[in-house]
């Protein structure tokens, strides 16, 4: 029998304190189309990175063609033929098409010299091979997304690889861009080659892989051929976390004034005649694949979207939200989606994180009133339940979770009315997630706060809703009561959308 | 995740370390030449000389607490004198007791053009920055040339010579047995770190300096606080124009020209980091004092003005490499 | 616009080209002396040292750091290899311009460790070099100014030698420094280097991006004290021919000449983030910002407009190039 195509036996892999990964054993074998779930933080990217020889394990053995190898390099990856796409598909956006399909191979060869004729015939072969069109001439950064992926598969699939890990590549494209990235992927796969595709997206894994690993805290929870399991047996494996069936029920009474209420809301190109109304203490969910303009969305409302058509009324008055000022002066508050980059000011304390919005308005003649502002952001500390000592620490000491209630009580500080959460538990672990959800459900219940809840995760949505509105294209395309649907019957939703 | 942590913790560590510095080079100065040294004309001496240097330094970190840099601290500071001077001649003729003698309100009109033109020269750097989105390297490398270029276009060349005296004591004078130039600097300072450190303009700028996008998504005007940051630093630019010129008794478009690397060596040696979020006024202060002390020190063994320029050359990338060691070793 | 925008990415020589056929017009047409032989070698004459210097300029830039060292790394190579033939009695062309050279790669090298192996900002290690080089020989070489006497008259031979004559109008002839091929040789060494060789191509790529270069497989750190060594061999190289061409070699010489050269490259279309930038670019900037500040005088402006004019030239090409680029920033 010939051995697998790669194989780790319980690999182990540390930094300083934190376990990354533990015991996690593998096998992919040829032409595989091989999945590996988990969330963000769980060690996907470590064990990518142990597989392509960038890092080395700690405990554990990696063997390629049964074959153990010792003293992992990147070269000595590529050369057992693994190649990696990353999320940020390591392109050089100022160079042509062609040359950044050809640069790696003239690189292998250890050309010294440049000849644009052959670049071009290499660069011609390689998307001959993927069987795509793309204008060799172009510079790369002029590209969509969906065209710089293509780039990058073509790139990596001209070394002749025999395992193709790709990280997340779905994470960018529209619907039918995914549905052309699986004709790729398949297509890569009749010609032997396996893929590690790398996601957290149900429907996805379901649809394109054959088999399925699911890694959570470093650890290998569940693995399989697809077709044992379901998207239920999936969510629980990657979060830990039985669906919780309680739901949210919302009390208020539908005659009030609408807290928000939005009416043909449109930017061209990307929103498209949006009415909406959010009652207080409401927790909206907003769904939509990639693309549908939730974000766009929750940005128009925190007044970044300046030349957008249309009404919006908060408590019943009209208000133009063209600059995320007066838009905080109106009560809302977002919380977004990229917390490291859009969120937290990361060599800096937990204190300035937490009252980053509010110096102004605890200064006096300018002056920061310190007592005041240290009591604050103590009291905030205590009711988000962070678990630090002291505000004084840099906010990189805490975990996802931790920061995650900073950014959000960065905004209590301010007594929004509406606050909108752009993937509010991307990154953050279960038990953390769960005191987010209890946390919101509290504000929205007995302070009277709306709540747009923007999420890809729809067990969250289910499950700390009242309502759910679905958007596509920028356009609303259903607005329905919690009771009234489910996970399932959004899933297929969403599909049928896709 | 911990490096970060001790990055932060270091911050205090930091001051710590300038203080052992100057402590040390003190006392090697000391020892090297101790009948030459340990005089109070040395102290009295770096006193004058020093603030002139300190303001610009401390408008060099604050321009770096955003992750930009101004290059154009130096054209500001002669055009803002040059431009008092002239002012001054007109009144007054180009000498004599007339110009000696010009009343204070004079000469307090004086400062106020020099200020207002440090104001509209930061101006100027800050709506390049924030509203054309010019690189700060490149824009104040540009405004610093046509600043000393209108210098030269004003001047023809050769200094502006003789100002009044009530100018000249804002340079030479002493009050309550302090140089006045100390007595500016300290007071400057004292502004600038209160700014810094307890107003929610100076926190909302190392916050900007840290992560300008998650600024705005927190609803800080980071433009208009980022802007208003060249303004300030024209200001302090334009500062240290007035006590140079007072100490001089002469304005003229290169002066000062060592004071750009000096300037930005004590930012950098005093802990701030150039690309933004880290600054400190005590740290600045601390790093300028030690500096004075080397090269006064040096300047006594008879090293020549170049070799002092090698050896702060040689102090800038020591900095450099002394805090890419200490990123290693944790 | 955005199309616009676009050709100017693909092709940023074309702006920088119609500001020279602008410049040129305009200028020939206000005073038509400017058409003469005679000028036109001059400006190409003048253009050979700020463009070689720019060379190197540019290559930093291309992989995103700026070069503020350069005129200091050559002087230091022209100084010290003048005195080095005085001291031996040598005299000749090829060895002295290898010895400048070495000197320049020598300390070409320093930058490319700072930056590489302690992950300095470029701009102030190149603050910081610059300023040691020049102190060390200002303070320990000597200050004083070699003049045509001393000179290796070998050397002044070679940069005085002209390739092409025509006679003038008044009947007057005007020839072409020879210089003018030793740059457009250069230059063109560059450009090849830059297009058809990995190593070329490794900058371009570095420019766009260090980790995609790393992982992609170029060997960055490589590629970094290349363009550091080179650009440095490139600075000593101008600083010899310079001392030759004028025939002295004054140690004071080319100061602030680093924002002239930096002015051309960026107005040649060159991106301080790195990535963009062309060798044909370069040398239109280069002999843009020649054209016009040495036009100024046959347009009856005061040559003390010249800073000023760099300087506006500066901010213009940089506003131009954030709006070019400000989508990616963005």
């Amino acid at each position: 029998m010939t051995p697998p195509l790669i194989e780790l036996r319980h690999i182990g892999k540390s930094f300083s304190a934190v376990r990354a990964l533990e015991d996690v054993s593998l096998t992919i074998g040829r032409g595989e189309i091989h999945c590996l779930a988990g969330e963000n933080g769980s060690g996907k990217s470590t064990l990518i990175k142990v597989i392509s020889g960038v890092w080395q394990p700690d405990q554990g053995e990696l063997l390629i063609d049964g074959q153990k190898m010792e003293g992992m390099t990147p070269r000595a990856a590529i050369q057992h033929g693994v190649q990696v796409i990353y999320q940020d598909f390591s392109l050089f956006g100022n160079l042509s098409v062609a040359e950044n399909l050809a640069l790696s191979m003239e690189l292998q060869e250890g050309r010294k010299l440049v000849s644009w004729r052959r670049i071009r015939s290499i660069a011609q072969e390689a998307i001959r091979k993927l069987g795509v069109d793309l204008d060799l001439d172009a510079l790369v950064e002029t590209l969509p997304t969906a065209g710089k992926q293509l780039v990058a598969i073509a790139r990596a699939l001209m070394s002749d690889p025999r395992l193709l890990i790709m990280d997340e590549p779905t994470t960018a494209l529209t619907g039918r861009e995914v549905e052309a990235l699986f004709r790729v992927v398949r297509d890569i796969q009749s010609r032997g080659i396996a893929v590690l595709f790398v996601s957290h997206k149900m429907r996805e894994m379901l649809e394109i892989s054959e088999r399925l690993t699911v890694i959570r805290s470093g650890r290998v929870v569940a693995a399989g051929p697809i077709s044992e399991f379901d998207e239920a047996a999936i969510t629980r494996a990657m979060t830990g976390q039985e669906i919780a069936a309680e739901g949210y029920r919302w009390e208020g009474t539908a005659g009030g004034t609408p807290l928000l209420e939005v009416s043909g809301l449109t930017i061209p190109g990307q929103l498209e005649d949006v009415s909406l109304r959010v009652m207080p203490g409401e927790i909206v969910g907003v769904s939509g694949l990639l693309g549908s303009g939730r974000t766009e969305l929750a940005l128009a409302l925190f007044g970044m979207k300046h030349g957008y058509q249309g009404q919006v009324r908060i408590d019943g008055r009209e208000v133009r939200l063209d600059s995320v000022q007066r838009a905080i002066e109106h009560g809302i508050a977002y919380v977004p989606e990229d917390r490291l980059t859009e969120g937290l000011f990361l060599t800096q304390t937990i204190d300035r994180n937490m009252l980053a919005t509010s110096y102004a308005r605890l200064s006096k003649g300018g002056i920061i009133q310190r007592a005041r502002a240290a009591r604050e952001a103590a009291g905030m500390i205590r009711e988000m339940a962070i678990a630090t000592p002291t505000g004084d620490r840099p906010v990189t000491q805490l975990s996802g979770g931790n920061a995650q209630r900073v950014v959000i009580g960065r905004w209590l500080l301010n007594d929004p009315r509406l606050l909108i959460l752009n993937g509010p538990t991307v990154g953050v672990d279960v038990g953390s997630k769960a005191g987010i959800h209890r946390k919101i459900r509290e504000l929205a219940r007995t302070r009277g706060l709306g709540v747009l809840m923007i999420s890809d995760d729809l067990p969250e949505l289910v499950d700390n809703c009242n309502r759910i509105i679905v958007l596509h294209r920028g356009r609303l395309v259903s607005d329905t009561p919690t009771e009234a649907t489910s996970e399932a019957a959004l899933s297929e939703q969403l599909g049928a959308l896709a | 995740m911990s490096a970060i942590t001790q990055r932060l913790r270091r911050f205090d560590t930091n001051l710590l370390q300038l203080l052992l510095l100057t402590v040390l080079i003190f006392a090697g100065m000391a020892a090297l030449n101790p009948d030459r040294f340990l005089r109070p004309y040395v102290f009295e001496s770096i006193t004058f000389i020093a603030p002139e240097l300190g303001l610009l330094a401390i408008a060099m970190m604050v321009a770096m607490l955003t992750g930009g840099i101004d290059l154009s601290v130096i054209g500001i500071a002669n055009l803002s004198c040059i431009l008092a001077g002239m002012f001054f001649h007109w009144i007054g003729g180009p000498r004599g007791p007339e110009l000696v003698n010009l009343p204070l309100h004079t000469v307090a009109a004086g400062i106020g053009i020099a200020l207002g033109t440090g104001m509209i020269a930061g101006a100027i750097n800050g709506l390049l920055i924030t509203r054309l989105r010019v690189t700060p390297i490149l824009a104040t490398i540009g405004t610093g040339q046509v600043f000393t270029g209108i210098c030269l276009v004003l001047t023809g060349g050769p200094a502006v010579a003789g100002f009044p005296k009530l100018w000249g004591q804002i340079g030479n004078g002493t009050a309550f047995g302090i140089a006045v130039p100390l007595i500016v600097f300290l007071v400057v300072a004292a502004l600038v770190w209160f700014l810094l450190s307890r107003t929610a303009f100076g926190i909302n700028l190392s916050l900007i300096g840290t992560n300008a996008r998650a600024a705005a998504f927190a609803g800080l005007r980071t433009g208009r606080t980022v802007f208003f940051s060249y303004v300030m630093t024209g200001v302090l630019a334009s500062i240290a124009g007035i006590l140079l010129s007072g100490r001089t008794n002469a304005a003229k478009s290169d002066y000062g020209v060592s004071y750009l690397l000096q300037a930005v060596l004590i930012s950098v040696l005093a802990g701030t980091n150039p690309s933004g979020g880290r600054g400190s006024v005590v740290g600045v202060a601390l790093a300028l004092v030690a500096l004075m002390l080397l090269s006064s020190g040096l300047q006594m063994m008879r090293f020549s003005n170049f070799l002092v320029d090698l050896i702060w050359g040689g102090f800038l990338l020591l900095s450099i490499a002394l805090a890419a060691w200490r990123n290693r070793v944790r | 616009m955005s199309a616009l925008a676009n050709a100017l990415r693909r092709h940023p020589e074309m702006m920088v080209a119609a500001v020279l056929v602008l410049a040129v017009v305009v200028i020939g047409t206000i005073n038509p002396v400017f058409w003469q032989p005679s000028n036109l070698f001059s400006l190409m004459r003048a253009s050979v040292i700020t463009g070689i210097l720019a060379l190197a300029v540019l290559l930093v830039m291309l992989s995103g750091g700026i070069d503020v060292s350069f005129p200091a790394f050559a002087i230091a190579a022209m100084y010290l290899t003048v005195k080095a033939m005085i001291a031996w009695g040598f005299d000749g062309v090829l060895l002295p311009f290898a010895m400048a050279t070495a000197i320049g790669v020598g300390l070409g090298l320093v930058n490319a460790v700072f930056v590489y192996y302690l992950r300095m900002i470029p701009l102030i290690v190149t603050l910081g070099t610059g300023t040691a080089v020049r102190g060390f020989i200002l303070g320990v070489v000597g200050t004083s100014q070699i003049n045509i006497d001393q000179m290796p008259p070998l050397l002044i031979n070679f940069a005085r030698g002209e390739f092409f004559h025509v006679t003038q109008a008044d009947g007057s002839t005007a020839g072409l420094s020879s210089m003018v091929l030793v740059y457009a040789g250069i230059a063109l060494l560059v450009h090849l280097m830059l297009r058809y060789t990995m190593m070329g191509r490794s900058i371009y790529a570095l420019g766009g991006g260090e980790e995609a270069a790393r992982r992609v497989g170029f060997n960055v750190r490589r590629t970094t004290f290349f363009i550091y060594g080179l650009a440095g061999a490139l600075a000593g190289f101008a600083g010899l021919l310079h001392g030759a061409m004028i025939w002295t070699a004054n140690p004071r010489d080319m100061v602030g000449l680093e924002l002239d050269v930096i002015a051309a490259v960026v107005l040649g279309g060159a991106s301080i983030f790195g990535g963009r930038g062309t060798v044909i670019g370069t040398v239109l900037g280069v002999l843009t910002l020649v054209v016009i500040t040495n036009s100024l005088i046959i347009l009856g402006v005061d040559t003390t407009w010249q800073r000023v004019v760099v300087g506006l030239i500066v901010i213009a090409a940089t506003a131009a190039t954030a709006w070019r680029d400000r989508k990616r920033i963005a």
